[in-house]
Parts: C-alpha cells; structure tokens; sequence
C-alpha cells in the first residue's frame, strides 16, 4: 500500500501541468479568471517549485475548464482544474515534515478514519480507567467540572503537546513550500493582501460569474459553505482563545454560562463548522465528473473531522447538565486530539500552502506590474431591448 | 432557480413540426438572434450541427469584440467614436463595404456591451500583450467559450430550444419564400434521421464555409490544401451552398478571407490562438527556397499578422520558416509549441528541410545590410536594411549570435468572406434584386457585406451581434404581421 512512488507520481503530475501551462500561456484567454493565470504570465519556462506554487494558487473553481476552447475532446486535452489539483495533492506529500509519513497523504481517508476511532477510543477508556469512578457518565455545569473528569493540567499538557508538534511539522513544511518556488521576501503588504484575498475567497468567484462546480451555470454556493467552514473555524479557535484568558487570566474555569464569549463564538463556530462542511461534502457529490479528479479521500476525511469536531463541541454544549457529559467530553477530546494529530498529514494543510501561495503571487504581482488588479466592477448594463 | 434551463440542457426535448423562427448554427450571431426573438416572445429553435462539446462555430475561438462608445466604461480605457471606427474600416477594407450596412453595425456597436452584458456576459480589460486593443476592443471574461456559455445559458432560460448534432440539410423555398427546413440529427453517422420542419421565418447563422477543402481549393487551386483551418471543423458552407442553390444573391469574393500566418505544426482545424507566432519582425523569415520575400519589420505585428497569412500562401508548398537567434527568442509571446534550434544556421537549415548553403547566404546578405541602430522593439526604432530587397524597416538586427531558432508558417485561415447578400433588416437578397420575406442571415454568413476585404480585430463578433439581435427582431416582426 506505501509503494506507490510518490516522486514518480508528482514528476508525471509535474510534466502535465507543464505541458498544459505552456498551451495556457500562448493563449491567455482566462487571465481574469484567477490569480493562477497571471502568476503563469510571469514566466516562460517553469521549473518544479514553480508548477507547485501555480497548483497551490488554484482554488479549483472549474470556471477555465469551462472557459477552455481547448478542453477535452479538443486534441490538446487543457484541463487545469483537474492537472492542479492532482499535483497540489502530490505537493502536500512531497513538502509533508517528516519525510516519512509523506505515504499518509495517499491513504489519507484510512489515516484519518483511524486515528480518530484510536483517539475517541483512547479517552473513552482513560476517563474510564483512571479518572474516578463514573466520571464517564456524569453531568456538570458548575466551575471546574471538566476537570473533575480530565485534571486541567493532563489536558494542557496532552493537547498543548499535539498542537505545538502540528504546528512544528505544518512549519517545516511551508517553509520548504516557500522556498521550492525561489527566494522572495515576506512583506507586509503581500500578507494583507493574501489576507484579503484568502478571506473573501476572490478566486473562488470565476472572475466574477461564481464557480463552475456543477456544470456551465455557475454559482457561489462553494464559497458560501467554506465561508461558513473557515469562519466556523476561526469562531470556535476563538472561543478556545477567550477560554484561556477566562482561564488564566480570570481564574474562572469552564464550563461557561451561554452569554460568555467562550460560548456564543464557540456555539456559532461549531454551527458553521458543521454546516459548511456539510455543504462541501454536496458539492463535492455534485461536482461535474469532468473536473473531478480520481482522489476524492484527501478532501472528504478532512470534512468529516471537522462536521465531527463542531458536533460534537454542539452536543457536549446542548447535553452538559446530562449524565451523557462525561461520555460526550471524552468523545469531543479524542475528535479534536486526533483534529491535531492529523492537521499536518491532511487537507488542512491546503489553507497554508493556498496563503503562502497568495502572499507570493501578491508580491511578484506588484514587483512586475507595480499593483494588484481589484476585483472587477462589471459596468451594469443600461436597459436595452432586444 | 436554474432547474428550468438545467433540465433542458441535459435532457434533449422533441423537435417540434412548428416554430416561429428556425435558426442554424450555434455561435454569437445565432445566439443572438435567438435571445431577441424570445424576448419578443416567439418561440425559437436553434440547430447545431455540431455537437454540445465543439458548439458555437468561431466564436468559441473569440476574445472580444469591437464597439464604439464615447467614453471609456473602468475596462474599456477610452472613447472610441463611430467616426474613428468607421474610418478604420474604411481603410482596412479599402472601401469594399456596403456603406449603408457598415454604417449600422458601426452605429450599433454602442448596444453591444450592453446586449451582451444584460444577457449574463461579463468583460474583462484587454489581456496581456494586447494593449492595443484596450481602448476599442471589449474583452470578454474568460474568453469566446465563456462568452457562448452565457449566452446558452440566457437562451435556455427563455426557454429557445437547442438541437446539437443536428445539421439543416434542406431548404424548402419558393420565390424567396422560406417554407421549411430538412433538419439531420446526427447528421454525420449512420443512425441519422432528418426530417422535415416548418417555420415561419429562417436565420442563416451557421458560418462560413473555410473548413470546406474542396470548395477553398475551387478559390484557391491545390494550394488550399496545405491550409489551416484556426476554427472549427463544422463551418463547411453547407447553408449557405443550398441558399445559393435557391436563387440567394452572394456577396464577396471567395479567397476573401481572413489568413493569417500560423505555426506549421498546428493541428489541421481548430487550433485557435495559441498556433499564432508573434516572433516575425524579430528575424526574417525564408520560403522553401531559403529566400526572403516580404519586409518583416514593415509595422508592429498586430497591424501585420493578418496578411502574412496570404504571404505565406502565395510561396512554394505554402511554408515559410522564421529565422531568429539568441538575442530574440525572448522578446515575444510563448509560442505553444518549442521552436527548432541548433548551435549553427548550417545544422538548423537541416532541421527545417532547408539548403544549408542557401540559407547561409540569405542571412549573410540581409546580416550584411542591416545599419545600426538603436534597437527597441516598442517603437518603428531605426534598425533597417539597407540596398536590400525586399527590405526590413525597422527591428533589422544581423542575425548572428548561436544558438539559432526556427518557426514554420503555415497559412492559417480563421473565416471565409463570401456569403449571402442581405439588407438593412438583415432579410436576404435574391439574385433578381427583390428582398426575402422570411428569410435571415447573420454572423459569417453574411459578414462579407461589411467586411469585402481585409481585417479589423474584434468586428467579425461585432457584426455577428449587430446582425443576429437585427434578425431576431426583425423575424419576430414578421411573424406577428
């Protein structure tokens, strides 16, 4: 199952995407579409860190394949949205810190499926085994008994391990991202821009009509669901965040009320993180067959993790002054524990590799051309009859 | 929402015996014409004879089109007045137009951004490489596919029907007198079954006929089989061969076309933009004889491209082969497929199937006449021949410094000018003189009335919308009364 020779792989991957931006660059006719045609503009020939900066700049809105007078059945067979993503998988591999667990990537959905039932196992039996007894199935909404279930500090130490090596390894790996593609300097004004590029999801519009996920109508549904994912996301790091200050700061330890901060970011994060996802997850069922490519586990485990992760964080919320909160802790601690085991060996890692990508497309955008193009106004038709 | 048009995108509907307005081909100009007569409120098929995959003839090969307007719109950088089109028109064509005729689709190319917008088309400013263009030219976001994909789309939602794989392969007409239609589908296999369909009135929009060998090589003689065809496979000049057979009036001669000079190695039909070289006025270019034979460095490229085509038409086995060195090969456009190169002329003209010797002596003699000068390809710099012939006017740098590249040219041809001779309502024009009823055409078909020679980018689209909203109307018009 490991043997598949993965710099085989990427290398073919590699070649197609060259041979494809080669037809894509004496044409031009997309370069509205993204920010992945007029990166390609600015070069002629395109080495290997090149085609991975390209693969990573694609949000893979299908809008080109669409656009594409060159598509299949046409002889030279351009499908970009398709050649991208195949290498972009490959470069999660190729760039993933150690080297040897690159392999994860291929088998991800298994990887994750496991190391989530091996998590929620894990914690279902310690609180079991060595927390006092019948802490699996005790209620609580009084200060302090979480921990009464899991000590504070085992938890701190347990989780602050696991996300300090994520972010460790998720590190190593954009860095050497980074630099595949050649030296370029970290500006402040690339940053807030690829911060403004990657919040609104301006490439994921097609250029403006929306993204053709389905078919030749395009629509904004895939932005609005990882619109909802992303920010479910960063409202429930946020309710992570104020419980620490809470914690810390004003020694008041969770669970909290439903009016404190902690709560209200952390109920709407975990709506959005399970909404959205779930939303992605249609897409991704009703994406045209055409733009599709062969390996659907990357990006449906990393689905799961996070519906699971709000989920459960909503239950544990809704059933906490029930005799299920131990159960459900001890459920929602192995989901975000295998959550941070798995972020460096999974499509999480696409959001870093997409932001670095954008910060050097913003800066060589502005080097060679002095600015970056806004978004496009279209000039609204006055009234014409037919 | 989108359900209505989506189910009847997928699932192909039943030709019906009646319709008010029949229309042929699937590009811009049809397109058009199927939109304005829907929104009049009639009912509209449109037959495709290629299928869903390669649909919209040209226009799927297109990137804009050129409209007059008074004052730039945030993509389009400036005015452009009809005054200043039609001047250029005039000069491009050498005054082979119907001026009555130009002087409406000059006129209202003001509505097309507008149509085209209010029927789901977005613009983009002009691409990359083609600043020229940005003032008079309209961009289409994403280019001629995207272009055609809107407007299927608002086609559908107005509920016109589309026949792909469905060819008009009769045409019933007495005196002028449009009757019915003999509609194929799947006209090109075994399985096909036509049938006969009757309409109130009929649009010709299907295109010209330049990927018809055999009808070029009747204008062309046996050179036309060394030609490309740039676009699609499917414009064979059948609707318009059967409206000539029924007493239509032509217009235009028919080796008027639209050529350009392409990559010799580009496929036989469809190769679209990508095949274009834009390396010509960096070196010379030899024909098969290693001999020059045009002023490479005449103007900037785009104002030269297009009659390179019937240059390189007009030299032995129809080729020509760019020569350039190391000091050019990254002063223009990517080519989309690599040139030929060669550490020595000698080795290179052997790779290109030329005489060594020959080409030597070619280079050595336009190297010899090149004066020095201040070389700057963004402006008529002053490197040029001299005592040459034939001479090259500016960008002339000797050609010397290993290693050197090679191009093949091909005459590559994008459409055909000969078509039907219409009116101001688009109606078309029998060989006595009197105009036809219910009888339409717009798009390539037709564009030789405007177009009688010559090329002004961006104004095949042009006519083609002018044209196919003036024959919806119109039709509409006719089959209320």
């Amino acid at each position: 199952m490991f043997a598949i020779d993965l710099a085989t792989l990427a290398g073919a991957h590699r070649d197609e995407v060259d041979r494809q931006m080669t037809v894509c660059n004496a044409c031009r006719y997309c370069e509205g579409l993204c920010a992945v045609f007029p990166a390609m503009e600015l070069r002629k020939t395109f080495a290997a860190g090149d085609l991975d900066y390209l693969a990573n700049l694609c949000h893979n809105c299908g809008a080109c394949y669409y656009d594409c007078q060159y598509a299949p059945p046409h002889e030279f067979g351009i499908n970009v949205p398709v050649a991208l993503a195949d290498l972009r998988e490959d470069t999660y591999a190729e760039y993933a810190w150690p080297r040897a667990v690159a392999p994860l990537f291929r088998v991800n959905g298994l990887f994750i499926a496991l190391a989530l039932v091996l998590a929620v196992a894990v914690f279902v039996a310690g609180f079991a085994l060595m927390a006092d007894s019948g802490a699996l199935f005790r209620s609580g909404t009084e200060p302090g008994a979480f921990y009464r279930v899991m000590p504070h500090n085992t938890m701190v130490v347990l989780f602050g391990g696991a996300f300090l090596f994520a972010i460790l390894s998720i590190s190593v790996s954009v860095r050497r991202f980074w630099r595949a593609a050649g030296p370029m300097p970290v500006t402040v004004p690339s940053l807030w821009r690829a911060a403004k590029d990657a919040g609104s999801l301006r490439y994921l519009g097609g250029g403006g009509m929306g993204c053709n996920n389905t078919s030749e109508r395009p629509d904004n549904r895939r932005r609005l669901y990882h619109h909802l994912t992303f920010y479910g996301f960063l409202l429930c790091l946020a309710s992570t965040t104020t419980g620490t200050i809470f914690h810390y700061l004003l020694d008041w330890s969770a669970p909290y009320p439903w009016w404190t901060p902690v709560k209200i970011f952390g109920v709407l994060g975990g709506i959005g993180l399970v909404i959205g996802p779930l939303g992605l997850m249609r897409e991704k069922v009703q994406r045209a067959e055409v733009i599709s490519t062969g390996n659907k586990g990357l990006g449906a485990a990393f689905l799961w993790v996070l519906i699971l992760l709000g989920g459960t964080g909503l239950l544990l919320t809704a059933l906490r002054s029930t005799p299920v909160m131990g159960l459900l802790l001890a459920v929602h601690l192995g989901v975000v524990f295998a959550f941070f085991v798995t972020m460096p060996y999974g499509k999480f890692v696409h959001g870093l590799y997409r932001f670095a990508a954008l910060m050097r497309h913003a800066h060589e955008h502005v080097a060679a051309h002095g600015k970056m193009p806004e978004p496009l106004k279209q000039p609204l038709p006055k009234t014409v009859t037919s | 929402m989108d359900d209505r048009g989506k189910a009847q995108y997928d699932v192909r509907t039943t030709l019906v015996n009646q319709y008010d307005v029949l229309i042929a081909g699937g590009g811009n100009a049809a397109l058009s014409a199927a939109i304005s007569a829907a929104k009049d409120g009639a009912r509209v098929c449109i037959v495709e004879a290629a299928p869903k995959a390669w649909r919209g003839g040209n226009t799927r090969h297109t990137r804009n089109c050129r409209v007059a307007h008074d004052e730039g719109n945030g993509i389009l950088t400036g005015p452009y007045p009809v005054e200043e089109y039609t001047e250029d028109l005039m000069r491009v064509t050498k005054g082979v137009t119907d001026v009555e005729l130009a002087a409406i689709t000059l006129e209202r190319s003001k509505e097309v951004w507008d149509f085209l917008a209010e029927n789901g088309v977005h613009f983009q400013p002009s691409l990359g490489g083609t600043l020229s263009l940005g003032r008079t030219n309209a961009f289409f976001m994403g280019g001629g596919r995207a272009m055609l994909n809107a407007l299927y789309r608002t086609a559908e939602d107005l509920g016109v029907e589309i026949f792909y794989d469905t060819a008009v392969t009769d045409l019933q007409i007495e005196d002028g007198f449009f009757i019915s239609a003999t509609v194929t589908e799947s006209w090109d296999t075994d399985a096909s079954t036509p049938r006969e369909i009757e309409a109130r009135c009929f649009v010709a929009a299907s295109g010209g006929f330049e990927a018809n060998i055999e009808w070029l090589t009747e204008a062309w003689g046996p050179a036309a089989k060394n030609f490309l065809i740039r676009g699609t496979p499917y414009n064979t000049g059948g609707v318009l061969r059967l409206l000539m057979d029924r007493g239509i009036q032509t217009t235009g001669q028919p080796d008027q076309c639209h050529a350009v000079a392409v990559d010799g190695r580009a496929p036989k039909f469809d190769g679209g933009i990508v095949t274009r070289l834009d390396c010509v006025p960096f070196g010379i270019v030899v024909n098969a004889k290693a001999e020059r034979f045009y002023d490479e460095g005449e103007d900037f490229w785009p104002k030269r491209y297009a009659i390179w085509g019937r240059l390189v038409a007009a030299q032995p086995e129809q080729v020509g082969h760019v020569i350039i060195d190391a000091k050019s090969i990254d002063l223009f456009m990517p080519s989309v497929f690599p040139p030929e190169k060669a550490e020595t002329l000698e080795i290179l003209a052997g790779r290109i199937g030329l005489d060594p010797t020959r080409l030597l002596d070619t280079v050595e003699t336009f190297n010899a006449a090149c004066i020095p000068g201040d070389f700057d390809h963004t402006v008529h710099d002053n490197c040029h021949t001299e005592g040459l012939e034939p001479p090259k006017s500016h960008w002339a740098r000797p050609i010397e410094t290993g290693p050197f590249y090679a191009y093949t040219l091909r005459p590559g041809i994008t459409f055909t000018y000969m078509g039907v001779k219409v009116n101001r309502d688009a109606r078309m024009v029998m060989e006595n003189g009197t105009v036809s009823p219910n009888l339409f055409a717009a798009g390539e078909i037709m564009a030789g009335n405007i177009l009688g020679q010559g090329y002004l980018a961006g104004i095949g689209m042009t006519i083609g919308t002018v044209f196919g909203r003036i024959a919806g109307t119109e039709a509409v018009r006719y089959v209320r009364n």
